[in-house]
């Protein structure tokens, strides 16, 4: 850098600097505005992996509807498997843009600033892939609606006592509420992206996209009420999705699953999870379109310590588990957790171990957390990491619990692997569509931080 | 003036090129007398609201209503579903098991609370418009990106086209236009 921009009062370097209204809307608003033949390699490359991944899992869906949830490795006693492990996969994912978006909104903390829009869509293109795992798992998904209290000829409603109903109104509802948060975040940009689009008909679609938003005094008045009060009932909402998802397991009375530690340590986990996916996008990303100014070293830095903490929580909980299956004293307890140590899946959780413990406390390390290259590497592991985790609970806990005679092995089919690499391929197609048609840092955020620190510049001076 | 038919003043709108000076000119029209003003700008302002002499919004309220009627209804929907209309033993448990309906009640809480939150504070702007009258002033499009528009509308008592004109020049404004509401 050529000028150095002025440091804050601790000695950090500033989360924007050089930029002024005009030149950060501009900024972010030409990765959307600029021609197509402009658009580097990656984009290209990358949509193109995306949609071709995508059709493998319209391979896998098609398979699965026309003969059936047979295809997959379930059997008993694991009944549950791909399906579960990689619906908790993805909805963990998500959950890093609901907490940047709304829990460090409300903690003030600047610097989500810059990254919450990417991570909000993150979350719903997560919640997507996550959704298709218990859609297609009822196997007959065009009767899902089956699963809501809907009045039926046969008089009957939901099982209210049950985990899995308490998931559907708690993904649907968190689906819901992050579809509107986000929308709630966009309209201000799609009015700075109606200036800013060329071709009429871009301009027509942004405007009614925008809902027509002027920007008037009084809308913005209440705009941000409704946004303070949509990021104060996100917050409670994500940490009890996550919650209601480990109730799934902890209350069955599967050893390993049967324990209190559950709700705290998969929301842990869900953020360690999402800030590694959040990270491993927006590191090409940002250097590829440029975008260093505004998403800085010091966001990595920041991002990093959050995975370290999160991360700690995560170990601890994997302690916590080990420790309780020799203080509760009971045989199947104890048993599981040998079996984890030394089962015919053991490699499964000494990888996990790796993945998700000691890889990650290389972020403790400055140098490390400020180098993009070794993040992107040690997220790479804590992907993996987290959705072995999953495939520990699930999998080590059901292929030998209580009785002897009905133990068996478990292991995905062709099918299985189709469906979820054809989420990553959805994923990634949903995401780099998305960096395509809309701006991907919060626009007016970005300014409302520009017209921020300018006018303290002011009062300093003054 | 020129007298076009079919189109009426919208009202006088002055360009400012700072959020200090629209805001101070929104105090000096308030002081002045004018009542029905608005502002329009990239940011949001804070105290520019106020300074137009309006009161804080009712939205808060209604989201506690939505939160409130969506933990009743959503508690009473599954004792009414669970305990009354189609009580059903299973394991000899009780059919009343509140603790049980807990997540649900959040759920529906939380969802309504968020709908009345988002769908109100819209319908409280008057949003979806396709067009308003704002868009017609020249150089509008820089109200999304880094310009500040503070406008006197016709609807106002007080309201005289010149006068404004006049009021709003001495503001120190970049520019200051009369639009209509075609």
């Amino acid at each position: 850098m050529s000028t150095e921009p002025k440091r804050d009062p601790d000695g950090q370097l500033p989360y924007i600097s050089g930029h002024s209204l005009k030149s950060v809307s501009e900024k972010i608003a030409d990765v959307t505005t600029m021609p197509m033949r402009k658009l580097p390699k990656f984009w290209y490359g990358g949509i193109l992996i995306g949609v071709t991944l995508l059709q493998l899992l319209f391979l896998a869906v098609y398979v699965l509807v026309t003969r059936g949830t047979g295809v997959w490795g379930l059997n008993i006693p694991v009944a549950w498997g791909f399906a579960i492990i990689n619906f908790v996969w993805w909805i963990g994912i998500g959950h890093a843009g609901t907490l940047i978006s709304a829990i460090l909104f409300l903690f003030k903390q600047d610097w989500r600033t810059s990254i919450s829009r990417f991570a909000e869509a993150m979350t719903l293109f997560a919640v997507v892939c996550a959704g298709l795992f218990p859609l297609l798992h009822v196997g007959r998904p065009w009767l899902v609606y089956w699963l809501f209290p809907y009045p039926n000829t046969m008089g009957m409603w939901p099982q209210f006592r049950s985990p899995l109903l308490w998931d559907v109104f708690a993904v649907s509802t968190y689906a819901t509420v992050s579809i509107m948060f986000w929308f709630t975040g966009l309209v201000p940009d799609l009015a700075t992206m109606r200036a800013k689009a060329k071709p009429l008909w871009a301009k027509k679609l942004y405007h009614g996209m925008s809902l027509g938003w002027t920007g008037a005094a009084r809308h913005w008045h209440r705009y941000e009420i409704a946004y303070l009060l949509l990021a104060g009932l996100s917050t409670p909402l994500v940490l009890s999705v996550h919650s209601i998802v480990s109730l799934d397991f902890a209350v069955s009375i599967e050893p390993g699953w049967h324990t209190t530690i559950f709700p705290p340590y998969f929301v842990a986990g869900a953020i360690f999870a999402g800030f590694a996916m959040v990270l491993t996008f927006m590191i090409p990303v940002r250097s590829i379109f440029g975008m260093k100014d505004l998403l800085t070293d010091r966001h990595l830095n920041n991002m990093c310590k959050v995975m370290l903490f999160s991360g700690l929580i995560v170990a601890y909980g994997y302690l916590m588990e080990v420790f309780f299956g020799w203080y509760s004293g009971s045989v199947y307890e104890r048993f599981m957790v040998l079996n984890r140590f030394s089962g015919p899946y053991d490699w499964s959780y000494w990888a996990l171990i790796l993945c998700n413990v000691i890889v990650p406390q290389f972020l403790w390390s400055y140098k490390i957390r400020t180098n993009p290259l070794y993040v992107f590497i040690i997220c790479q592991f804590i992907s993996v990491g987290m959705w072995l985790e999953r495939f520990v609970i699930v999998i080590i806990s059901l292929h030998r619990d209580f009785l002897d005679s009905s133990w068996a092995m478990y292991a995905g089919t062709k099918w299985d692997w189709a469906m979820y690499i054809g989420t990553i391929g959805l994923f990634l197609t949903l995401v780099f569509i998305f960096i395509r048609t809309l701006p991907i840092v919060a626009i007016f955020e970005m300014r409302e931080m520009v017209h921020k620190s300018e006018h303290d510049g002011d009062s300093h001076e003054g | 003036m020129s007298h076009v038919p079919e189109s009426k003043t919208y009202g006088v709108v002055a360009e400012f090129a700072d959020a200090d000076d629209v805001l101070a000119a929104a105090h000096k029209a308030h002081e002045a007398g004018y009542t029905v003003m608005e502002a329009y700008s990239p940011v949001p302002v804070h105290g520019l609201d106020e300074a137009l002499g309006r009161k804080r919004s009712i939205l808060p309220w209604l989201v506690f209503g939505g939160g409130l009627t969506g933990c009743a209804g959503g508690f009473f929907m599954q004792v009414w579903m669970a305990h009354i209309n189609y009580p059903w033993n299973v394991g000899g448990r009780p059919t009343l098991s509140w603790p049980a309906f807990i997540p649900v009640t959040f759920e529906l809480t939380i969802l309504l609370a968020a709908f009345t939150a988002v769908i109100g504070m819209f319908a409280l702007n008057g949003l979806p418009r396709p067009h308003h009258p704002i868009f017609n002033t020249p150089n509008f499009d820089r109200s999304t990106l880094d310009r500040y528009f503070l406008c006197i509308e016709a609807a106002d008592p007080k309201f005289e086209e010149d006068e404004a004109t006049r009021f709003l020049q001495d503001l120190g404004p970049e520019a200051v236009n009369t639009i209509t509401d075609a």
